[in-house]
C-alpha cells in the first residue's frame, strides 16, 4: 500500500505499472516547467522528434531567467528559439524575461498546488515540494516526450523522513539547516530517494525557508522533496490566492528507509567549504579568509525575507571597499516590494550592487563571475570548481545574514558578531 | 544533440576502448561549465569537455572509449549536454560505482549506455589502458590485468530505449504512427 507522500501522490497519477519502491511506473504529470533549455535544446529535439503540437498547452509554464537580460548575441538567439517555438506550439502560460527567476515565479504566480506532480527543465525544480507536492528536474529528451505525451516514467523512490523539532536560535536560518543536512547526508545520501519532512512547529520555519531546504534536496541527490501541510501552508496558499485543493499525507504505517530528526536550536550558522557543498563547517571556524565577492540572491535565497534579513545585518554599515557585494532580487514583485521597503535605496548606499531579477552569476552566466582564485561568499547552491567562473576561484555557500556579515567586514564572518 | 561519430556501439559483441579514469562526484559542471552553455554548435561546444579535469581530454579521446568512475557521477544540473557531448565525442559508456539521478535519466535519454558497478572498480583501472566491454550483459573487463566486473543486466525497459540510439527515435516512431 502507498504509504508515504511521494508513494500516494505517484499512484494518484499512475499511468501503467505498481506503485512500489523500485518499480517504474508511468505518470501524468500537472504541470511541465520550461526554462531556457527551451530555446537551447527542447525546441530542436522537439521538432526533430516530429512534434507538432503539445500535449496540453494549459499545463506548461515557461520563463526566462538564466541570462537576464541577453548578455551576448548567442544568447539572444537562445531567447528567440524560446520566443519562437512559445508562439508556433501556442504556450499560453508564458512568464515571458519579465518574471525573475523560475522556481521563485512559478509558485508566486499560483501555478503550484499541494498534491500535483511537477516536473522541471532545471535540477532545482525539487523546491515546489515545499508546497506538499512532488516535484522533480528533468533534462531536454525527457522534457520534449512529456511535452508529445503528458506523462513519463519514474521510479518510485524510497524515502528518508526527517523531522525538524525546536526552532532557530537568532540569525540561524533555513539555509544553515539545509547545510547542516547536506553534511549529514552528503552530496548522494539521498540520491534516488525522496526526502519527506515535518516541520514540528509550522511558524518554526517560513514557507519561504522551505523552498530553501527543498531547494537544496538535490544537493543531496534528491528526487524530490515533500514537506506535510500544516496551517503555514494554507495561510501562504490563501495569500496567493490558491483555494480548492487536497493536501496529502503519509499514513501512519508509511515504510521510511530511515528517520532522523534535526533541533533547529542545535544548529549554528554554517558555510560550505569549495568545492563540494556537503563540505560543511560552522561559519565561526573560517578564520581570516578575505573576501572578494558576496552573491545575495539566487532560488535558493533571492526571496524578500533573504532581502530583509540582509538589509538587518547591513544597518548603517557600509559594504567593504575591497568587496563587490552583487544582490539579485529572485523577482521582479520581490525586487519591487524590496523598492517600496526601502531595502534596495539601502544596499545602494551601502555600496552594493542590485541588478534585475535573473540565475545571473550562480551558474556562471553573467553579472558577476569570478576570475582565478578569487574568494566568493554566495548564498546560491553550488561551489563546485569552476560554477561561477574561473576553476580556481573558491565559493563558499552560506546564508543571507553570513554573506551579508562578510560583505560587511572583508571577510568571511559570522553573522552574530557584526 | 544526436549526432555522434560513425562509430557504432555494439548491442550483440564486444567493444574496445581505453579507459578514462575520473574520481567521486563529478559535475555536470566538470563535464561542461555553465560560462560556455551558450554556445549552441555541438562541435565548438565539445571542445570544452572535462576543462580543467583531464588535460585536451576533446582532442584525445578515441571513438569507444569508456569513462570509469566512482559514486555520484554527474551531480548537479540536468543539463543534457553533458551526457550528449560526452556521447558526442565517442565515449561508448561511462562505467561507474553511482550515478546522480537525473543524469541516469538524461544519459539512458540520449542512448549512452550507464552502468552501475557494484564494488571498487575505480582501483582496477588506469587511464589509457585497454578494455574490453559488452552491453547486454554489462561487463567490463581490463585488457591488460584481466580484472573482470560484471553488472546488473538493464530492465528491458531502459535497454529498448538504448538499442534504438535513445528516447526521440522511439518518440519519433510513436508521433508518426499516430499521423
Amino acid at each position: 500500500m502507498p504509504g508515504t507522500i511521494v508513494e500516494k501522490l505517484l499512484n494518484n497519477h499512475l499511468v501503467q505499472g505498481t506503485c512500489e519502491v523500485g518499480e517504474i511506473v508511468e505518470c501524468k504529470v500537472d504541470l511541465l516547467m520550461l526554462h531556457e533549455m527551451l530555446g537551447d535544446q527542447i525546441a530542436r529535439i522537439a521538432r526533430e522528434a516530429g512534434l507538432t503540437k503539445v500535449w496540453d498547452p494549459a499545463k506548461i509554464v515557461t520563463v526566462l531567467d538564466h541570462w537576464v537580460p541577453a548578455p551576448t548575441e548567442k544568447v539572444a538567439i537562445i531567447h528567440q528559439e524560446y520566443r519562437r517555438f512559445v508562439k508556433d506550439y501556442g504556450l499560453v502560460h508564458d512568464l515571458g524575461i519579465n518574471a525573475g527567476v523560475c522556481h521563485v515565479v512559478v509558485p508566486d504566480s499560483g501555478f503550484i498546488k499541494p498534491g500535483m506532480l511537477v516536473v522541471g527543465s532545471d535540477s532545482h525544480t525539487t523546491s515546489y515540494g515545499a508546497l506538499n507536492c512532488i516535484s522533480t528536474g528533468i533534462g531536454a529528451t525527457d522534457a520534449t516526450i512529456i511535452l508529445a505525451k503528458g506523462t513519463n516514467w519514474f521510479k518510485v523512490p524510497s524515502t528518508i523522513k526527517i523531522e525538524l523539532e525546536g526552532k532557530f536560535q537568532q540569525l540561524v536560518t533555513a539555509k544553515d539547516v539545509a547545510l547542516h543536512m547536506l553534511k549529514m547526508f552528503g552530496t548522494d545520501g539521498m540520491n534516488y530517494k525522496s526526502m519527506e519532512i515535518l516541520v514540528q512547529r509550522p511558524e518554526s520555519i517560513s514557507i519561504s525557508g522551505r523552498f530553501t531546504i527543498a531547494n537544496l534536496g538535490v544537493e543531496m541527490g534528491a528526487k524530490c522533496v515533500a514537506f506535510e501541510p500544516d496551517k503555514l501552508l494554507d495561510a501562504w496558499l490563501a495569500t496567493i490566492g490558491i483555494s480548492g485543493y487536497k493536501t496529502v499525507l503519509p499514513e501512519k504505517k508509511a515504510a521510511y528507509e530511515r528517520r532522523e530528526s534535526i533541533g533547529l536550536d542545535t544548529i549554528e550558522p554554517l558555510i560550505a567549504v569549495p568545492p563540494s557543498p556537503s563540505n560543511v563547517k560552522p561559519v565561526s571556524e573560517i578564520k581570516n579568509k578575505d573576501v572578494d565577492q558576496v552573491f545575495i540572491g539566487s532560488c535558493t535565497n533571492g526571496r524578500l525575507d533573504d532581502l530583509q534579513l540582509a538589509a538587518s545585518i547591513l544597518k548603517g554599515n557600509k559594504i567593504h571597499q575591497r568587496v563587490r557585494c552583487i544582490i539579485i532580487p529572485a523577482s521582479r514583485q520581490v525586487y519591487e516590494t524590496a523598492l517600496k521597503e526601502g531595502l534596495i535605496e539601502q544596499f545602494v548606499h551601502a555600496g552594493a550592487i542590485v541588478e534585475y531579477p535573473t540565475c545571473g552569476p550562480c551558474m556562471g552566466g553573467h553579472m558577476g563571475l569570478l576570475g582565478p582564485g578569487e574568494v566568493c561568499v554566495s548564498t546560491s547552491n553550488r561551489n563546485f570548481p569552476g560554477r561561477m567562473g574561473a576553476r580556481d576561484a573558491e565559493i563558499y555557500l552560506a546564508s543571507p545574514a553570513t554573506a551579508m556579515a562578510s560583505a560587511i567586514t572583508g571577510k568571511i564572518t559570522d553573522p552574530r558578531e557584526v | 544533440m544526436t549526432t555522434t561519430r560513425a562509430w557504432k556501439l555494439s548491442f550483440e559483441g564486444k567493444n574496445q576502448g581505453s579507459a578514462w579514469l575520473l574520481g567521486n562526484d563529478v559535475s555536470t559542471d566538470d563535464i561542461i561549465s555553465g560560462k560556455y552553455l551558450e554556445i549552441r554548435e555541438v562541435d565548438a561546444l565539445s571542445k570544452h569537455v572535462l576543462e580543467g579535469i583531464v588535460l585536451d581530454f576533446p582532442f584525445k579521446i578515441k571513438a569507444g572509449d569508456v569513462i570509469v568512475a566512482g559514486d555520484n557521477f554527474g551531480c548537479g544540473s540536468s543539463r543534457e549536454q553533458a551526457p550528449a557531448l560526452l556521447k558526442h565525442l565517442g565515449v561508448g559508456s561511462i562505467f561507474a560505482k553511482s550515478f546522480a539521478r537525473i543524469f541516469f535519466r538524461n544519459g539512458i535519454n540520449i542512448g549512452l549506455p550507464l552502468i552501475t558497478i557494484p564494488g571498487d572498480v575505480v582501483s582496477a583501472f588506469k587511464t589509457g589502458e585497454k578494455v574490453v566491454y559488452t552491453i547486454d550483459p554489462p561487463v567490463l573487463e581490463n585488457a591488460t590485468s584481466g580484472k573482470r566486473f560484471q553488472a546488473l543486466a538493464f530492465p528491458a525497459f531502459f535497454l529498448n530505449i538504448l538499442r534504438h540510439g535513445g528516447a526521440i527515435p522511439l518518440l519519433k516512431a510513436d508521433l508518426a504512427k499516430k499521423k
